[in-house]
């Protein structure tokens, strides 16, 4: 399969984006923010479509999209309470412009299809190279924040006390959220990026007990996950993002099932 | 340990919110290698003082003088942390959140080693791996005093950390801050409504009561000096 380029291409990008959702996972799950992940993925599509409709590219619509709305939810949302609201009230504004958008554009409903389920046929050698260096540079901003990021996101009442900017962290760890979600979205689509952000690191919390190495797990995971995925989606013509979501629902499962015997609840 | 030399000194503190005075007129020292409890009944502004102290308030007016002048660097233990029984890091992990003086995601072997010598000393080294999850009620606050210790702060905080334990862990968690107190010099601040435990653990106390404090050797608090 590695002789038709644009598996090549999906190969390469499916990789860098396992290891984004993975590492960006770990913290997601933290900080209780998988309804924002899924939140975000919609954005997402919202800003593709703004894309296609202004010409844009669809990941840099993407990224637009995404990253404004994120430093609107931290700014709109500092206390936990307020934050769900704030997130559903975005989330639906944001589906409706997607849906504008695209009339707008008059795109075709295969095209919102690629955006909501992705393909991993639509994506060039030029695209590769920007998620490419997008990934590498979301994962050194994590390597320079790395333990203030973990003190907020495992201990948040500990982190306030030492005086860490917690406000800023927040926004930080938002608008890195914002890219792996728009790098994610090309590959697996933006409704199912989702699952690559949360299950592998939901699984690696039941495996192991330190951040290193629910990082290492969550990475693993979600690499088996996208490997998987496009070596079965290549024999059997099924759509990729069908077998990814399989894969880590099972295995998140399989987790549970393990945890529930080895701590016997 | 010079013990005459104060670690926090505080001058004339007021506070207020709105038009509500929570306490004026607060002077007290906390001296070097002391242990000072901070009682007073609910809403007495035992907390209010605390996050003063901590330098997350800003106080109304008034001045927190601190040894040195320039900042503290303080181990807090709070009253109340919701992690349930799915938290996933292992003691020692959660322990070692607080090492935070270089951001990436290895420690140095000086870093390793005061890490190991935290859980001795809060007796947590049988428990290091395992899930802080699973962990006991007391085996918790014993890692909470770890986390809080493990970087060496000149003065501990500990905000009613007894509040939800049972009367035994109770005594081991405060006998064991006592015992580093009295090995170690490290100075202490033991925010409680206990006046029993304030009596036996600590050396003075700081009484907060109807917006002024007043102050004693430890010995002279008496049950009745709080009227709840």
């Amino acid at each position: 399969m590695f002789q038709l380029e644009f598996m090549c291409n999906a190969w390469v990008a499916s990789t860098f984006i396992a290891l984004t959702c993975g590492v960006i996972g770990v913290f997601v799950i933290a900080r209780n923010l998988s309804f924002l992940a899924h939140t975000l993925s919609e954005i997402g599509f919202a800003g593709a479509s703004f894309g296609v409709f202004t010409g844009l590219a669809p990941l840099d619509g993407m990224l637009l999209f995404t990253m404004i709305s994120a430093v609107a939810v931290g700014e709109m949302s500092t206390e936990q309470s307020r934050r769900e609201a704030a997130i559903a009230a975005i989330s639906s504004l944001f589906m409706g412009l997607g849906i504008l958008f695209l009339s707008l554009a008059n795109k075709s409903a295969s095209y919102a299809t690629n955006i909501l389920f992705g393909s991993i046929i639509g994506i060039s050698v030029g695209e590769v190279w920007q998620l490419v260096g997008l990934s590498l540079f979301m994962l050194a901003v994590m390597f320079f924040a790395y333990r203030y990021l973990a003190f907020d996101s495992f201990d948040g009442i500990g982190a306030r006390v030492q005086h860490l900017p917690k406000h800023l962290l927040s926004v930080l760890f938002l608008l890195l959220l914002a890219i792996s979600v728009s790098i994610s979205a090309q590959i697996v689509g933006s409704l199912l990026v989702f699952v690559l952000l949360t299950l592998p690191a939901s699984s690696a919390r039941y495996l192991v007990h330190t951040v290193p190495r629910m990082l290492l797990v969550s990475v693993g995971l979600a690499l088996v996950g996208v490997w998987g995925g496009l070596a079965l989606g290549y024999y059997t013509n099924w759509p990729v993002t069908f077998f990814i979501a399989t894969i880590e629902v099972v295995v998140y499962l399989a987790t549970l099932l393990y945890a529930r015997v080895t701590q016997g609840d | 340990m010079n013990m005459a030399q104060p670690l926090i000194q505080v001058h004339d503190l007021a506070q207020s919110f709105a038009d509500r005075t929570i306490f004026s007129h607060v002077n007290f020292s906390i001296p070097q290698g002391a242990m000072v409890s901070l009682v007073g009944a609910n809403g007495s502004g035992k907390t209010t003082l605390t996050r003063i102290l901590l330098g997350i308030l800003k106080p109304t007016s008034g001045t927190v003088q601190t040894d040195g002048g320039g900042h503290l660097t303080v181990g807090y233990v709070p009253q109340f942390r919701n992690l349930d029984r799915d938290y996933p890091l292992s003691v020692r992990s959660f322990v070692q959140l607080n090492q935070i003086a270089r951001p990436w995601p290895w420690h140095t072997a000086a870093e390793k080693r005061a890490l190991t010598h935290i859980l001795t000393e809060t007796r947590l080294t049988g428990l290091a791996k395992t899930p802080l999850g699973m962990t006991s009620g007391g085996e918790k606050q014993r890692a909470y005093l770890a986390q809080a210790l493990v970087n060496d702060p000149r003065l501990l905080i500990l905000d009613e950390p007894t509040a939800s334990l049972d009367v035994a862990v109770k005594h081991e968690l405060i006998g064991l801050v006592r015992e580093l107190n009295q090995k170690q010099g490290l100075t202490v601040l033991f925010v409680t409504h206990d006046l029993p435990m304030a009596r036996e653990y600590t050396d003075r106390y700081l009484l907060l009561q109807g917006g002024q404090m007043t102050t004693g050797p430890a010995s002279a608090l008496r049950d009745d000096l709080i009227a709840d």
